[in-house]
C-alpha cells in the first residue's frame, strides 16, 4: 500500500528581545543559574507582571511577514500546571486570542511548484525555566534564567506532506525571524526549537491517521532523520495490523529512535482562564502600519533586488539569503569593494568552505567584512592571484590575521615586473625536456605540467596567463 | 454545577496536594457553596452585553524594553527549600 505522511509544525522561538516579557531581567544566554531572576520571574506571591511592549511589536513583525490577520483586541491566558521548570505554577500564554492568524509561508513542492504552509496561528507565551537532571544526588536541580524569556509559538497547519517540506518551511521561517531581528534562531541555545505532529495515511484517504508528537528535535538533521524514522514505524505498525496510540515522543539523536514519554495518566488537564493579572492590549491600525513601514527588507525582497539591481544570478541569491549573516557580511563587504558577483562567489566558494571545514556555524563566523573585501580587492587588482588569495583568506578566517600585513610579511604578492618571469620559465623548460618533446610532438596537454612547474617554480606569484604567454612564446 | 467527592479528588490530583476525608468533606462543600454563590450571576440579562475578562476599563498597559534588574541570587535562592550550585533543588522528575 502507499502511504502519504501528514505533519504539522509548533515552532517556538525565544525572542532577541533585552528582557523578559513581564519584568527586567536580562534575557541573556549562558548566565550564572538564577541571576536573571527576580521576584517577579521566579513567581512570589504579590507580585505583577507588567509587559514588555517590543515583544508585542516583534509579534506583529512576524504575523505580517508571514502574511498573518493581526488581532486587534488580545488577551492573555493562564495555561495551569505543575512542574518545578515554572514556580507560578502557570504559564501565561494566549489561548483563546492569539495575537496573529492564517497566515502562510511558501514553499516549494515535490514537483517544483509554490505551496502554501498555512499558519493557524501565532501566540505570546512566557518560556520555562531549565531543569537539569543530577544523577550523583539523585534530585533535580533548576534554574530559572529562562523561566519569562518571551516566545512566540508558530503553529501551522497539518499542510506538510514531506520532511523535505519541513525542512524548507524552518529554513524560510528562520530567515524571516532573522531578517525581522526578532530571534537570533540559534537552535543549539534552543531559540528556536520545532515540535513535529505526524500521522500516515493510505494515498487517498480524506481522514487523518492518529498522530503521534515529537519533541526534543534540535537540529534540522534531527528534524530530518526523526521524521523518516517515526513515519516508518508508524507504517510498519499498521502494515501489522497494530493501532497507533496518541502519544508524546522524544527523539534521541545519538541514538537514532525516538520512545514514548512517561504517559500522563490522566488528560492533561491545564485549567485555562483569562490571566487577572494582565489588562487586555488592544492594537490599532497605526500602530499595525508604523510597525509595517519600519520592517526590515525580508528574505524574498532582498532576492528580488540582488536580482535586479545587482544583476547575480537566482541562485547565488537563494543562498545568499538563506541565512542573515550571509546576507550581513555581503552588503557590507559589496559596500566596501563593489563587484556583487565576484562577492557572492567569494561567499558561496571558499567562506563557505571554511564554514564547512572548520564545523562553523554562519552566525558564529568572525570574519569581518573589511577583511573579506581586502582579500577581493587584491585579487582584483592582481596584486596576489586567487590561490593566494584562498591561502590569505584562510588564515584570516583561522587566525585572524590582517590580510594585507600577511601578503606583505610572507611576501606573497605577485610579480609585477614581468622581465623577471623569462628567466624562471625557461630554466623551467631546460630541465623538462621531455614534456617539452611531447609537447613539440603534438601532445599539447603536455604544456599543462610545464605550466604547473613554472608556477611552482615562481611560488603561485606570477599571473597565470602572462605565464602561460611565456611559455607559447618561447616553444612555438 | 454540581461538586462531588470525585471531583474534589481530582482538583487534590491536579494542586498535587492530599486532603483527609473530613477536609474533602468541608471543601466540597464549600466549593459547591461558592458556585452557587457565584451562579447567582447568571440571573442577570447580559444580552447585548460584550464579553470582558476584566471589569476596568484599561488597556495596553506595557513598560520599555530596558534592563532594570541586577543578580541577586542570594536573595532569590532564599526561597529555594534547598540549593546546590547556584541551582533551586527540587525531588527528582523525570519526564
Amino acid at each position: 500500500m502507499e502511504w502519504e505522511i501528514v505533519m504539522g509544525l509548533e515552532v517556538h522561538t525565544e525572542l532577541a528581545t533585552e528582557t523578559k516579557i513581564f519584568c527586567g531581567c536580562s534575557t541573556a544566554f549562558g548566565g550564572e543559574p538564577n541571576t536573571h531572576v527576580c521576584e517577579i520571574c521566579s513567581g512570589l506571591p504579590g507580585t505583577l507582571p507588567l509587559l514588555n511592549q517590543r515583544v508585542v511589536e516583534f509579534a506583529v513583525r512576524t504575523g505580517l511577514a508571514t502574511n498573518c490577520e493581526i488581532t486587534r483586541k488580545n488577551k492573555f491566558d493562564r495555561k495551569n500546571y505543575f512542574y518545578p521548570d515554572l514556580p507560578k505554577a502557570y504559564q501565561i500564554s494566549q489561548l483563546y486570542l492569539p495575537i496573529c492568524r492564517n497566515g502562510f509561508v511558501e514553499i516549494t513542492d515535490a514537483d517544483g511548484n509554490p505551496k502554501k504552509i498555512g499558519i493557524h496561528e501565532i501566540h505570546m507565551e512566557e518560556d520555562a525555566g531549565k531543569l537539569i537532571h543530577d544523577e550523583f544526588d539523585d534530585c533535580t536541580l533548576v534554574d530559572y534564567n529562562r523561566c519569562g524569556v518571551p516566545l512566540l509559538e508558530i503553529v501551522s497547519e497539518p499542510d506538510f506532506r514531506s520532511a523535505d517540506e519541513v525542512l524548507q518551511y524552518l529554513e524560510k521561517l528562520r530567515a524571516i525571524l532573522q531578517f525581522t531581528g526578532v530571534s537570533d534562531c540559534k537552535m543549539q541555545e534552543g531559540s528556536l526549537r520545532a515540535d513535529v505532529n505526524l500521522s500516515v495515511r493510505p494515498k487517498g484517504q480524506k481522514e487523518f491517521g492518529t498522530r503521534t508528537e515529537m519533541k526534543n528535535l534540535n537540529s534540522f538533521r534531527a528534524i530530518g532523520r526523526a521524521i523518516a524514522y517515526e513515519a516508518n514505524r508508524q507504517i510498519e505498525l499498521l502494515e501489522d495490523g497494530e493501532k497507533i496510540v496518541q502519544e508524546t515522543r522524544r527523539w534521541d539523536d545519538n541514538k537514532g529512535y525516538s520512545y514514548a514519554m512517561r504517559s500522563k495518566e490522566d488528560a492533561q488537564d491545564y485549567k485555562y482562564f483569562p490571566e487577572p493579572d494582565l489588562p487586555p492590549i488592544e492594537i490599532s491600525e497605526e500602530t499595525i502600519e508604523s510597525i509595517r513601514s519600519a520592517m526590515p527588507e525580508l528574505p524574498e525582497q532582498k532576492k528580488r533586488r540582488y536580482i535586479d539591481e545587482l544583476g547575480l544570478p537566482e541562485y547565488d541569491t537563494s543562498i545568499l539569503t538563506s541565512d542573515k549573516a550571509y546576507v550581513s557580511l555581503f552588503e557590507e563587504t559589496l559596500a566596501l569593494c563593489g563587484s556583487p558577483k565576484d562577492v557572492a562567489n567569494w561567499i558561496m566558494g571558499e567562506v563557505m568552505k571554511l564554514l564547512n571545514d572548520t564545523a562553523t556555524l554562519p552566525e558564529n563566523m568572525e570574519l569581518s567584512p573589511k577583511d573579506l573585501a581586502a582579500v577581493i580587492q587584491m585579487v582584483k587588482s592582481n596584486k596576489i592571484n586567487r590561490g593566494t588569495g584562498k591561502t590569505v583568506l584562510e588564515k584570516v578566517f583561522t587566525e585572524g590575521v590582517d590580510p594585507e600585513k600577511y601578503v606583505a610579511d610572507n611576501n606573497l604578492a605577485q610579480i609585477t615586473d614581468l622581465s623577471a618571469l623569462r628567466p624562471v620559465i625557461e630554466e623551467v623548460i631546460a630541465a623538462n625536456e621531455k614534456s617539452v618533446t611531447e609537447y613539440k610532438s603534438g601532445k599539447t596537454q603536455a604544456i599543462g605540467y610545464l605550466m604547473g612547474q613554472a608556477m611552482r617554480a615562481l611560488k603561485g606569484k606570477a599571473p597565470a596567463q602572462e605565464v602561460q604567454k611565456l611559455l607559447h612564446e618561447i616553444l612555438d | 454545577m454540581q461538586i462531588d467527592k470525585n471531583l474534589v479528588m481530582y482538583l487534590e490530583k491536579l494542586g498535587r496536594i492530599e486532603l483527609s476525608e473530613e477536609q474533602r468533606t468541608a471543601s466540597e462543600k464549600d466549593l459547591q457553596d461558592i458556585l452557587t454563590y457565584i451562579d447567582t450571576l447568571n440571573e442577570l440579562n447580559t444580552d447585548g452585553v460584550e464579553p470582558a475578562s476584566h471589569s476596568f476599563p484599561v488597556a495596553n498597559v506595557m513598560r520599555q524594553d530596558c534592563v532594570t534588574n541586577t543578580a541577586q541570587r542570594e536573595a532569590v535562592l532564599q526561597n529555594a527549600p534547598n540549593e546546590k550550585d547556584g541551582c533551586f533543588v527540587v525531588p527528582k522528575t523525570v519526564e
